[in-house]
């Protein structure tokens, strides 16, 4: 996966991290915080090799 | 005097087949794409297109209303658009479906009474080729594989795999994760091909024996393979492809995938919604079956979507998700105007408002 900007977005309400906006494969798509998702794996897995940061929500 | 099943003590005699979707019916994603070079899902449902390193080669796959004779009205098919005959050593092209490792406890598989399985499937192509069909257990790595041939008409092949006991050291994981590909083999370099097929039983993973003697599909633009009708099941005989409703294949698929596109002025949110801000809304989006894990979301542009509120409609400037298993929290921002803590719902401001989700392997 082709994995770019990625950022965190957060609940208006709570302030918490609900999901990651992130260009995968050329579509931008909403990952959620979840390490059985294929698509959050893969982010985690880049963020550890240092190839993908994710950004703090706006 | 009325004989029972030969799979009987293996195999119920509804829900044995645990591929889903094996009658090629439901195409949430897309009936046809064309110029497929890389991995993904792409129009049937749970049918994954897995491809290696990058290959000139390209097909189209599609769902196509040619089935066989009481079997489905439905197959896919796959045709080669662009040849590659210049095979680098690490491609390949695998259809496949992979299975959660809990709905594969059956199988018994990597301990005392592990039982064979059995996989069925119509096929044909536009010529005489030999392809391959494995087992790749993801958990521990081991695999086994068998060839079949195709031809210009339908046929069925019945193919019997060994029980793997393995000492008790490899069974399925007991969870929602990816436990067993089920495969086909179209097409693959020499790191797959080079050495000798694995056959007989079940072994760890040697990537040289996993597809000796196959052909290739992207050998010619005149290359079309299809395939419905995919069984898979516990035991040493193929039964009956087992049909199922429409309905039932679709939530099975829904676990994994689903969409919708509205139409203009159709409500988006069925739970409720308030408005969280003076320019934000939330809304609770329950899915139409408990998911597989938290599904990814995506969604058309905001502008796509409305905020009904007392006698108006605005439309977003923009929108996000966050999403569990059971439902997905909308948020959606407008300009201005609302009211907080005002009730509302979300529709679509016009017939290109999209959201999809997810949880596939």
């Amino acid at each position: 996966m082709i994995i770019t900007n990625g950022q965190y977005v957060t609940d208006l309400i709570s302030g918490n991290n609900i999901s990651i906006k992130a260009t995968i494969d050329g579509e931008t798509l909403f990952v959620p915080i979840d390490s059985a998702n294929r698509h959050y794996a893969e982010i985690l897995r880049q963020v550890d090799a240092g190839t993908l940061t994710i950004a703090d929500a706006d | 005097m009325t004989k029972a099943r030969t799979n009987a003590s293996a195999s119920p005699a509804v829900g044995r087949n645990m591929v889903i979707n094996g009658a090629m019916n439901v195409a949430q994603r897309s009936a046809s794409v064309t110029g497929i070079g890389t991995d993904g899902y792409y129009t049937l449902d749970r049918w994954h297109i897995n491809m290696g390193t990058t290959s000139a080669g390209r097909l189209t796959m599609s769902q196509t209303a040619d089935g066989p004779n009481n079997i489905s009205a439905n197959c896919l098919k796959l045709d080669c658009t662009t040849v590659d005959t210049s095979i680098a050593a690490g491609e390949f092209i695998l259809l496949s479906q992979r299975f959660e490792g809990q709905n594969l406890q059956r199988i018994g598989k990597g301990v005392v009474g592990a039982k064979q399985v059995t996989v069925s499937f119509y096929v044909k192509a536009n010529a005489a080729f030999t392809f391959g069909l494995e087992l790749y257990d993801n958990d521990n790595s081991r695999q086994i594989s068998k060839l079949f041939a195709t031809t210009t008409d339908w046929v069925r092949h019945e193919i019997t795999f060994p029980a793997d006991v393995d000492n008790g050291s490899s069974p399925f994981d007991d969870d929602n994760a990816n436990s067993l590909n089920l495969q086909f083999w179209l097409h693959a370099g020499s790191t797959f091909t080079g050495g000798t097929l694995n056959t007989a039983s079940w072994a760890n993973d040697s990537s040289a024996n996993r597809a000796p003697g196959i052909d290739s599909f992207f050998s010619s633009t005149d290359n079309n393979f299809f395939i419905t009708g995919v069984q898979f099941e516990v035991g040493p005989v193929a039964t009956e492809f087992e049909q199922e409703d429409f309905g039932v294949t679709l939530a099975k698929c829904q676990r994994y995938y689903h969409s919708n596109t509205f139409a203009t002025g159709k409500t988006v949110s069925a739970g409720g919604a308030v408005n969280s801000t003076t320019i934000a809304v939330n809304a609770g989006m329950p899915h139409p079956v408990i998911m597989r894990a938290s599904p990814t979301g995506s969604v058309s542009d905001g502008t796509h979507f409305a905020v009904r509120h007392r006698t108006v409609a605005t439309v977003c400037t923009s929108v996000s998700l966050g999403s569990d298993p059971r439902s997905t929290y909308f948020q959606g921002n407008v300009s201005s105007g609302l009211t907080l803590g005002d009730g509302c719902f979300c529709r679509s401001a016009d017939d290109a408002c999209t959201l999809a989700f997810d949880a596939e392997l």
